[in-house]
């Protein structure tokens, strides 16, 4: 099997030149501490919205409570590298799979239930974990865990990211990521084609977990606290929010939807009390004009660019 | 082939089919027909496995299949065409039929079997690759049909093939589903359009309200004073 083909290293190539130019940026002290901490939160930002995207875009299951994973890949990696002191490595790698582990143990019985009646389940679900996570002692309860050490930097979490971007990407080409799209199309369908629907939508559902766990895990360690406040429902809605704006089923949609907004709220942040009525003001515009999103389920291409310069004509 | 024996469904308190008993013999048309709600797409969803049955047995090839998941089912040759059509709207056609040999592996079989598709339904090979949810709703028909055979089916299921169409494209499917049963596919027919279905069928089942009320061939049914009088039109 050809597993990189000559697209993706061009690609790779385009990832490593940018790591490069942002990197020297940030040590020549252009980038300030300021965006440099924006620019982390865009990775992240990516990888929770590129991970949704796998499950509400690919797979078509409506999922909004996609911060209760990320908090159970923080406090995971948190209590491996500051209690249990192993190295963050492991604390990346045990607080994925714990969140996948729950993800499937959730998807299970919830992904039965489709559309609106899965919406209300995982938002409930997201909660949940929150609510329990601020019961439990042992991570410091309502005051949360503090003093996690800072082990994330920009070069581990671009390249962590561009894993995860590649690994999804790949997902969607592969026959497992295609049954997910039959799914998306038609279940009835798809059941009726023999594909087994459950297994499928499951996986997804899990792998999104999974590398939501990973980007809560990169975020507990970047900001020293993992706290219950910083995964409510908001911050659910607010990774939907990127998929939606970038486009329900375009990995590249996803990705400049979480760049986008993550970049306009740190951009807006001197003027708090308009950040808001801005924000919501770009969301409604954009529903108006353009309800598929950015790219639609499209990704971004060269025909792309091509078709829009011609409509431009 | 497939023998369905005191089959009862429930839709929670509903009891929707209340003890039906059929058989379907290798090589034949069956015909279900019946008016709106009287359970005929209960029946064959729950045969096909989209549905669970509450007690009763489907014997399909000697071997109990109720409660079996649909997707296992499709496997051991049975394979529905459920009603309103369902292709996959935003792949072409030549993508959704490639789906139906999705759980294949002779390449081989599937090409020749692709070829014999395209024969039998002319119009979706001259629109390969059009996006099937902007065909007409009797391509979509064809398409689902066409979509099923590529899974290779002993036994075919096809619910409500005439719905919403113009009755000369009625008149055309329900040909094709005869050649399609000439070549060898055993066929289970829902059908409202109680006329038609009978002109094809071997066999009939008249369900009413949950239960079968009345069945012989397909010719005895047509014959009858009560069949002619509540479905017929006179």
């Amino acid at each position: 099997m050809n597993v990189v083909h000559k697209q993706d290293l061009k690609i790779f190539i385009a990832c490593a030149v940018l790591y490069a130019v942002i990197q020297g940026l940030i040590c020549l002290e252009i980038i300030d501490p300021f965006w440099e901490l924006n620019i982390v939160m865009i990775c992240i930002n990516i990888i929770l919205a590129v991970s949704l995207n796998l499950i509400n875009g690919y797979t078509g299951q409506f999922s909004i409570g996609h911060a209760g994973f990320m908090a159970v890949g923080a406090y995971m990696g948190a209590v491996v590298t500051m209690m249990w002191e192993y190295p963050f490595a492991l604390g990346i790698v045990l607080a994925t799979v714990a969140a996948g582990v729950l993800g499937a143990l959730i998807g299970l019985p919830t992904l039965r239930l489709n559309g609106d009646y899965l919406c209300i389940a995982t938002l409930g679900l997201g909660e949940i974990i929150r609510i329990c996570i601020l019961n439990i002692e042992y991570v410091g309860g309502a005051s949360g865990l503090m003093g996690i050490p800072r082990e994330t930097t920009f070069t581990n979490v671009f390249w962590i990211m561009i894993v995860i971007v590649f690994f999804i990407k790949n997902f969607k080409n592969s026959a497992y990521g295609r049954c997910c799209l039959a799914i998306r199309e038609n279940e009835i369908a798809a059941d009726t084609m023999g594909i087994n629907t459950t297994k499928y939508k499951v996986m997804a559902f899990t792998l999104g977990a999974a590398f939501a766990g990973t980007a809560g895990c990169m975020f507990s360690h970047y900001f020293f606290i993992a706290h219950p406040a910083s995964f409510t429902f908001m911050r659910s809605f607010d990774v939907l929010t990127m998929v939606v704006l970038g486009g329900l089923g375009s990995m590249t949609g996803s990705i400049v939807g979480a760049m986008l907004l993550t970049f306009l709220s740190a951009a807006l942040s001197d003027f708090p009390e308009w950040r808001m009525i801005i924000y919501s003001i770009t969301m409604i515009v954009l529903m108006l004009y353009r309800p598929q999103g950015l790219f639609g389920n499209e990704e971004l291409s060269k025909e792309m660019f091509g078709r829009l310069l011609g409509k431009g004509k | 082939m497939l023998k369905v024996t005191d089959l009862n469904c429930y839709y929670g308190a509903i009891h929707a089919i209340k003890g039906i008993s059929l058989e379907v013999s290798e090589g034949e048309i069956v015909a279900l027909i019946g008016s709106n709600g009287a359970g005929k797409s209960t029946t064959l969803r729950t045969i096909s496995g989209l549905m669970k049955p509450k007690t009763g047995v489907i014997n399909y090839d000697g071997e109990d299949i109720s409660g079996i998941p649909a997707h296992k089912i499709v496997g051991k040759g049975l394979v529905q065409v459920p009603e309103g059509r369902h292709v996959f709207a935003n792949l072409t056609v030549l993508e959704n039929l490639e789906l139906g040999a999705y759980l294949r592996k002779d390449k081989e079989g599937v090409a020749r079997d692709l070829r014999d598709v395209f024969d039998k339904f002319p119009r979706l090979a001259e629109r390969k690759n059009q996006i099937s949810g902007t065909l007409s709703g009797g391509e979509q028909q064809m398409l689902a049909m066409g979509r099923a055979l590529m899974s290779k089916p002993k036994l075919l299921l096809l619910d409500e093939p005439s719905m919403g169409l113009a009755p000369l494209l009625v008149r055309e499917i329900f040909d094709i589903i005869k050649e399609i049963n000439q070549d060898g596919t055993t066929v289970l027919l829902v059908e409202q359009n109680a006329n038609m279905a009978l002109s094809i069928a071997d066999k009939a089942y008249v369900l009413e309200t949950g239960r079968i009320t009345l069945s012989g061939t397909a010719k005895e049914l047509a014959a009858s004073d009560e069949v002619r009088k509540a479905y017929l039109g006179g």
